[in-house]
């Protein structure tokens, strides 16, 4: 149990919920102690935040795990749930972490949408190719060729390059590592914890059961070999085609921007229409 | 800055806003007046006619008491963020017509699940789909009732002209956070389009709720518990350091998932049940007329209670013993009165704007020996005291 391990990071999570339902293998953990190191590193106070998240596996990663106020909303959602709770709690940090069908698939609109009105929330995408807790299902994400339970011979669609349409929709922060970059996923977690509008990291992560297992990668460490071997720096990327960039994972930071922020904005627009402001606003700078 | 709507401020810049007095406007305009009213400073909402005027109405003026408006993607996103803000404490409000609303159907359970207030307006208009998409209907009383899956219970309100949209929606709000359950206003494009005169009443006059929040953190430890024997919980809102753990699976009464053990959904369920069951006499509400001497009884709902009215006062000139029942609040359904009122007559009729719905509800509380009957109407123009005066003269004369 976490007290016996001392494990540094276990102050961040509820204990009466542990251990987790992630299988043996899962990147889910790597995401999570991530996420925590992150929160530790900038020293910022569980009470300052709301984790949202939606329905599958990567949903679980933090909800209810991670010892914050936390909205285990429904699939696809998680986005919209958080766009209230932000405009409600402007000065709370407000978190998305979830997966990529949940996200990036069912709920790919609200994401979007999102990222165009660049509200300050920091969503954590957890991009494992699949839809893993109902069993191995084609996703949105699943590489072209790959084998899952609905795709029993090969897929014969295209992955949704969800970072770079992120990126394009108006985000603020957008980046992408895998979970065998725990170090600058973290960088990258911290930055978009403190980016002024919307971020994104992207995680890829490995599911060497409903993954892997059907893909000729049952070990969770095959799994992050072929992460290793097939990450391009975006810098790189940058000079390389199309078909070059085919079944590679460009890793790195995509954007990196200030543009006015939706609750700033809303606010600020409730200030001009009442001409004065409220409680609490005089500590504002 | 979560406002609740009683505060000194609040009540000041609503009577400058708002000065009391006389208004005309549509039926729309006054459910975005009432939820004003009612303390409500969070809306999310997407286009539809015909509730769109709900939207605008609350765009223009929620920014001038210091509430928030926000347009979203869809009407999923809409119920979602109202959800999110209910638990930072705004009361919230989103407002829809009938392709909106069976999209808002699967946050609307959650919403039950995790009991959050909010108030969700449905404008019916002419279904099934896009149907006439500007004509008013009555085709959503049970998708009011159980539109969303599973067992649950629901509250769904449905006023008769413009004045009765501002009071029902400041009800609405009342009975959501004093329940911790979401409410459904229940009008429709006839009501929500007409104009009508409504007094602005002083906001002193209007007695507001404020959802129960816990006084203590031992109280704020079981957001899903029945701490004070009310089967209503305090509410521990998202901000305040309580590490509060809210989802839409079977959860134990500190919130957390327990989808395993039967007991605990049992326990749940029958909870969210019993809340409504036992807060009965303050949500139920109906208006009657006539009912001391009747030998037929009129229940009718929504727009098509006016005409129902009009039709009864002239088959009273005409010597006619005819009574009229108009639940307002439709859901749960005051069957117990209507069990009463049917003892004391021969026949029943029930006009609404749909092939039949209010009735069904109305039968199961009616003996065989009572002559029941629909007077319905679809194709998007309201019944007439003509249509429905031929129905009541043709049963007493039968
Ligand atoms: C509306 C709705 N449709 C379908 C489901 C079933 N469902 C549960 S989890 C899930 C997939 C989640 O996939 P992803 O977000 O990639 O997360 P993972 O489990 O792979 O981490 C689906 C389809 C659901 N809960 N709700």
């Amino acid at each position: 149990m976490a007290e016996k391990t001392k494990y540094k990071m276990a102050r961040y999570l509820r204990k009466e919920a542990l251990p987790t339902a992630l299988c043996p293998g899962c990147g889910g953990g790597t995401v999570l102690n991530a996420f925590a190191n992150a929160i530790d590193q900038l020293k910022l106070d569980p009470r300052d935040l709301v984790v949202v998240s939606g329905i599958g596996c990567s949903a679980w990663i933090a909800s209810p795990y991670f010892l914050a106020d936390t909205l285990h909303t429904t699939h696809g959602r998680a986005i919209a749930f958080a766009t209230g709770v932000k405009v409600g709690l402007p000065d709370k940090k407000v978190v998305v972490i979830s997966g990529d069908g949940d996200l990036a698939g069912i709920g790919g609109n609200h994401l979007i949408h999102a990222a165009r009105r660049n509200i300050d929330i920091t969503v954590i995408l957890v991009n494992n190719f699949i839809y893993g807790m109902t069993g191995g299902q084609v996703a949105p994400t699943t590489p072209f060729g790959a084998r899952t339970t609905t795709t029993p011979y090969r897929n014969i669609e295209h992955p949704l390059n969800i970072a770079e349409v992120i990126a394009e929709a108006g985000a603020s922060y957008v980046a992408r590592w895998t979970t065998a970059h725990v170090y600058q996923l973290i960088e990258s977690m911290k930055k978009a914890l403190q980016v002024k509008g919307f971020s994104l990291v992207e995680a890829i992560s490995q599911c060497p059961v409903q993954f892997g297992r059907r893909n000729k990668m049952k070990e969770p460490a095959e799994m992050l070999r072929w992460f290793l071997k097939n990450s391009i720096p975006i810098s790189k990327a940058k000079n390389m085609s199309r078909e070059e960039l085919e079944g590679k994972f460009v890793i790195g930071e995509f954007v990196n921007r200030q543009r006015p922020e939706f609750t700033e904005e809303l606010n600020k627009l409730i200030e001009e229409l009442t001409g004065q402001s409220g409680p609490g606003d005089e500590n504002a700078d | 800055m979560i406002i609740r709507g009683d505060e000194p401020e609040q009540i000041a810049l609503l009577k400058k806003l708002y000065p009391k007095g006389n208004y005309f406007m549509q039926g729309d305009e006054a459910i975005a007046y009432g939820a004003i009213f009612a303390g409500c400073r969070f809306y999310a909402g997407y286009p539809i006619t015909p509730a769109s005027e709900i939207a605008e109405t609350m765009a223009r003026e929620l920014p001038k008491v210091r509430g928030y408006y926000i347009q979203m993607e869809d009407e999923i996103g809409s119920i979602a963020a109202i959800i999110g803000a209910s638990w930072t404490g705004l009361k919230s409000m989103t407002a829809t017509s009938g392709p909106g609303f069976s999209l808002m159907m699967e946050n609307l359970g959650y919403a039950i699940m995790t009991e959050t207030p909010i108030v969700v307006v449905d404008v019916q208009r002419s279904g099934p789909s896009t149907g006439q998409a500007t004509k008013g209907a009555q085709g959503d009383f049970f998708q009011a009732r159980w539109g969303t899956h599973g067992d649950h219970p629901i509250v769904a309100i449905s006023p008769i002209s413009v004045e009765d949209s501002f009071w029902e929606t400041i009800r609405a709000f009342n009975i959501s956070e004093k329940l911790r359950i979401p409410v459904v206003l229940l009008t429709d494009g006839v009501i929500g389009h007409a104009r009508e005169q409504i007094r602005i009443p002083d906001p002193e006059e209007v007695e507001i709720v404020y959802r129960k929040l816990p006084k203590n953190e031992e109280e704020a430890k079981y957001p899903f518990g029945d701490v004070d024997g009310s089967l209503v919980p305090p509410m521990p809102l998202f901000g305040h350091g309580y590490f509060t753990h809210v989802t839409g699976s079977t959860h134990k009464e500190t919130g957390l998932r327990d989808v395993y053990t039967p007991e605990v959904h049992i326990k749940l369920v029958n909870r969210l049940h019993k809340k409504v069951e036992k807060h009965e006499k303050e949500i139920e509400k109906w208006e009657e007329h006539f009912t001391d001497d009747m030998e037929i009884l009129v229940i009718s709902w929504g727009v098509s209670a006016r005409p129902s009215f009009g039709a009864v006062l002239r088959a009273r000139e005409e010597g006619i013993k005819v009574g009229l029942f108009i639940p307002k609040t439709v859901h749960p359904f005051p069957g117990r009165r209507v069990k009463e009122l049917a003892r004391k007559v021969r026949a029943i009729l029930v006009p609404e704007m749909n092939l039949g719905q209010l009735i069904l509800e109305v039968q199961r509380y009616v003996n065989d020996d009572v002559i029941l009957k629909g007077v319905n109407k679809i194709g998007g123009v309201p019944l007439t005291v003509e249509e429905i005066l031929r129905e009541i003269r043709g049963v007493w004369d039968g």
